[in-house]
């Protein structure tokens, strides 16, 4: 066993890993933070997406060790009880999501979009968004809310 | 009467939980002690488990049960209930179930299963349906590879004279399509947590898109009825106070929120293995499928060979429709023989067809079950009728949107199925679509309405 | 050479399983300050049916839909539900639901109608007030109704629904059946662009026009009709469980090989909804979750045939089997 020291959503915490743990193990079975979920194990579906040090990574097939120091951002740690992030708000607002399972990743990789490109186009978006699948909701009103919050966030700013 | 609320673009309910995370889902339900339940899989296609020695499983530090046949009271469930929890003797598809491990974590239980030992003698599969309908075909179940509707190995629908009809037709227009086997891929994986309290009472979180249908399958699971022959004796080593005639008040079945189903959920996959593991070890016991084993051994939308002929006059009206459909069953019921059904009633689309025969075969293979997927068995069918609606426009040089709006139903027609029909719109829906799409259709289409033929 | 073709494809829908006997139930609790529990045996797989259901009790109740609360999470304390599929939700469970609201606004009626001296047959429900109809004056708000039903003549303000479409069984010789609730209808419309060299298929416009009978939420109707023609799209063009059927050799194992649409193959798909109201649903609504998998699918491999003239008879349109049509047809 392994010590492993990471920061999630701003409060810091300490646990012990093998060296073939993943960072979605800990932050599922250790931590109990559960939006990010098991949708493959493999990297292929998002589900699993967080943000370590605001990149967009799948948790699944990152080993927890290497996540050593790094401050780690899942769907939790943006909003506060009354105040939601507004990629949250743009979700719930335009229907971006239907059964829920792949919203925080999906909320998560828009915001690393918004991050690097705040005035994306549809086509930005889609491509930011292309290795996170839905299966219900057929993205375009996950686009939709992406670009809500986009302008919503442009027009906060100025 | 002016709505107020219906009509309204109000947020969706469960929306502020979902876009937090707070929503939850089985695979986040936490409980303590929770044991990591693997099944044992069949290798084989097709074969007869001849050894099945789980003692050093059994004996391995961590593990806490194993399952087999012989624990599963009532080993047969579905619709049509001839599908085993947990094969016994027989196996009938590659994945099939055959052991069941619950340890305390996932690594003993992997090893649990490698240290059971399982022999099985394979027999010869049959994968191809075509194959499998032939009369020396391998045998997938021993009621035979096709399913019995009533006397007949198919579903009929008949409506008027199909010969009479034929005769009337100026062009015959015969044509086979192939509609491959489909995976939801949900993303929510199959996946269980069962709670057992001493009291007697199971807890189970389940991913069930119809919570009642599976309560009352679980419950004849359950269930030890003296006089069914495939039930065997069997007793929990824990919550003695468990009914062995398990009721619906027996089981509290928590669910309701589930990451999509589109049909991948209406049959039980791992909510009775839970549940017998549960009350075997005593101990709360969970079972994620893996996406592979979702693909690959869960249910699915089975394949579908369709051949339509039609009699067609050269004014465009379909006067006859003889229709063949086989679908790839699988090795077990499941909802297989309702698609097949479903498929049947309305094989002739959204058109009004006088004389109809159609026959829709329902075929056991040795691949796993197919079952309910978004659509029913008319998935397939749509896809076959308009691929040949096309293909009838071509044959009479005529404009594919006329082919559709001279036999699309109007009101007070008769389906195959001899309904009379109310509330028809489908004239007025391709208006819409021309219009939304800048399609300038011919007056004589934008003059129709589905309250009449419009045309004689 | 990349060319353009248009196709077009149409279909119907049953609501409710084939054959009926699905059975659903609800109850309606109206709480001693007028505000709402729904409680239904529905699963909300994504579709929205807690929203739809309870927008279906507030219009009953003349409440706001966020006064409505839904619990559908136990088999212990849920009413039946048959189970969400067969596009039967909104229908099926809608009936009850409405059932159950009419019940407990009945409850209400009647409690109001001796507070206001007025006949309950007269009372209707509208603005989060019971009200003598055509005296709006004469009104009260429904709390002060629930209470004085609660506290006052010791009622339970509780409403239990129920619907079930009678069981028919096929006809053996004819099928003869009364196989569904209603239709709804739909009619899709594709346009393709084919690439002769590689045999892509790329779609550039989906346009979907469906029958709802009455959409009782249209963002979720959009929702179904968006993600439903996603699931078609990948139907027509990448999905395939055994690529060597009937072999089960180089079936997928994840989800890179199974290749589901990605947000880069859907395009912006435009919905069109149509309101022909049933005759027997619940505000006239009609179930359309499942029909929006299938037409897309047609359409699609119509359009390609309009584009470069061959026909896909075998599902899916993947790049080779395009280009093997192409070269037996001897090119585009």
């Amino acid at each position: 066993m392994h010590s492993l020291e990471l920061t999630v959503n701003g409060r810091s915490y300490q646990t012990t890993v093998t060296l073939k743990t993943t960072l979605l193990e800990v932050l599922r079975d250790k931590l109990f933070i559960t939006s990010p979920k098991v949708g493959c194990n493999s990297g292929d579906c998002g589900t699993c997406s967080v943000l370590i040090d605001d990149k967009l990574v799948r948790s699944c097939i990152t080993n927890a060790l290497s996540t050593q120091g790094k401050e780690i951002t899942t769907v939790e740690g943006l909003s506060k009880p009354g105040h939601l992030h507004p990629l949250q708000e743009a979700f719930h607002e335009k229907y971006g999501a239907q059964c829920g399972f792949c919203t925080p990743g999906m909320i998560l990789a828009a915001k690393a979009l918004l991050d690097e490109n705040p005035k994306p186009s549809r086509k930005d978006v889609r491509e930011a968004l292309s290795g996170n699948l839905c299966r219900c909701a057929g993205y375009g009103k996950i686009v939709d809310s992406v670009m809500a919050a986009a302008e919503q966030m442009g027009q906060a700013k100025n | 009467m002016t709505m107020k609320v219906v009509g309204q673009r109000v947020k969706r309910y469960d929306g502020m939980a979902h876009v937090t995370g707070e929503t939850r889902f089985v695979d986040d339900v936490i409980v303590p002690g929770t044991l990591t339940v693997k099944a044992l899989r069949s290798p084989v296609s097709k074969g007869t488990i001849k050894t099945m020695d789980t003692s050093s499983a059994e004996a391995m530090p961590g593990v806490a049960g194993v399952i087999t046949a012989e624990d599963v009271p009532c080993n047969a469930y579905g619709l049509v209930p001839d599908q085993p929890v947990i094969a016994d003797e027989t196996v009938r598809f590659k994945g099939e179930v055959v052991a069941a491990v619950a340890a305390v974590d996932e690594d003993t239980a992997l090893e649990a299963l490698e240290k059971i030992n399982l022999e099985i003698e394979e027999e010869e599969c049959v994968l191809d349906p075509l194959e499998a309908m032939k009369p020396d075909a391998p045998k997938v179940r021993p009621e035979g590879n096709v399913f019995m509707y009533d006397e007949r190995p198919f579903r009929q629908i008949i409506l008027g004279d199909i010969e009479a009809g034929f005769k009337d037709a100026d062009v015959v227009v015969e044509n086979e399509y192939v509609h491959p086997s489909l995976e939801h891929a949900q993303l929510e994986l199959q996946t269980s947590l069962a709670v057992p309290a001493a009291s007697g009472k199971l807890t189970i979180y389940t991913v069930s898109q119809a919570l009642y249908f599976h309560l009352g399958q679980l419950c004849g699971i359950l269930q030890m009825e003296p006089d069914q022959i495939q039930c065997k004796s069997w007793a929990p080593k824990t919550g003695s106070s468990w009914r062995h005639n398990a009721g619906f008040s027996d089981v509290n079945y928590i669910g309701g929120t589930v990451g999509g189903g589109f049909g991948s959920k209406n049959d039980i996959h791992a909510d009775h293995v839970t549940a017998l593991l549960a009350l075997k070890t005593g101990q709360p016991c969970k079972w994620r499928w893996t996406r592979e084993e979702d693909l690959l051994y869960s249910t699915f939308r089975g394949a579908w060979f369709i051949t339509i002929k039609d009699g067609v006059k050269k004014d465009g009206r379909i006067v006859a429709r003889q229709m063949k459909s086989i679908r790839d069953a699988g090795g077990y019921s499941s909802l297989n023989p309702y698609v097949v059904d479903k498929h049947s009633f309305v094989a002739t689309g959204p058109y009004f067809v006088p004389n109809v025969q159609i026959h829709g075969y329902c075929v056991y293979t040795n691949k796993p079950p197919a079952s309910s997927m978004r659509g029913f068995g008319v998935t397939p069918s749509v896809f076959a009728t308009e691929l040949q609606m096309d293909k009838i426009a071509q044959e009479l040089g005529m404009d594919p949107w006329e082919v559709r709006f001279i036999n699309a139903y109007r009101t007070g027609d008769q389906t195959p199925t001899r309904r009379v029909l109310n509330s028809v719109a489908l004239v007025e829906v391709m208006q819409k679509l021309a219009e939304k799409a800048g399609v300038d259709l011919p007056d004589k289409l934008k003059n129709m309405n589905s309250k009449e033929r419009g045309w004689t | 050479m990349k060319k353009r073709g248009i196709g077009i494809g149409a279909s119907l829908y049953p609501t409710g399983m084939s054959g009926g006997g699905d059975s659903s139930q609800a109850q309606v609790k109206v709480q001693p300050d007028g505000t709402v529990v729904l409680t239904t045996g529905a699963c909300d797989i994504g579709e929205g049916c807690k929203t739809v259901l309870a927008q279906m009790a507030a219009e009953v109740l003349g409440i706001n839909y966020e006064q409505v609360k839904v619990i559908n999470d136990n088999t212990d304390n849920c009413p039946l539900s048959f189970g969400t599929f067969a596009s039967r939700v909104t229908y099926v469970d809608g009936k009850a639901t409405v059932d159950a609201a009419e019940k407990a606004r009945d409850i209400l009626f009647e409690v109001a109608g001796q507070m206001l001296e007025a006949n309950p047959g007269d009372m209707e429900a509208v603005d989060g007030k019971i009200s003598v109809k055509g005296s709006p004056d004469r009104s009260l708000p429904i709390g002060e109704v629930a209470g004085a039903a609660t506290f006052g003549m010791r009622k339970l303000v509780v409403g239990l629904g129920h619907y079930m479409r009678e069981p028919s069984a096929p006809d053996p010789e004819t099928g003869e059946i009364d196989p569904f609730c209603t239709l709804a209808w739909a009619a899709v419309l594709a346009e393709v662009e084919v690439d002769t060299e590689t045999g892509e298929v790329d779609l550039l416009r989906l346009v979907c026009s469906y029958d709802v009978g009455t959409a009782i939420n249209p963002l979720l109707t959009e929702g179904q009709i968006e993600g439903g023609g996603a699931m078609s799209i990948g139907a027509a063009l990448s999905e395939e469980l055994y690529p060597n059927y009937p072999s089960l050799e180089q079936a997928p194992t994840n989800l890179g090989d199974y290749a589901i649409p990605t947000t880069m193959d859907i395009p912006d798909i435009e919905a069109v909804i149509h309101e022909c109201p049933s005759t027997n649903g619940p505000f006239g609504a009609k179930g359309i979750g499942e029909m929006t998998a299938n037409t897309p699918a047609p359409a699609i491999i119509n359009a390609i045939h309009d584009a470069v003239g061959v026909w896909i008879m075998t599902l899916p349109a993947t790049p080779e089997r395009v280009l093997r049509a192409l070269d037996e047809k001897g090119g585009a």
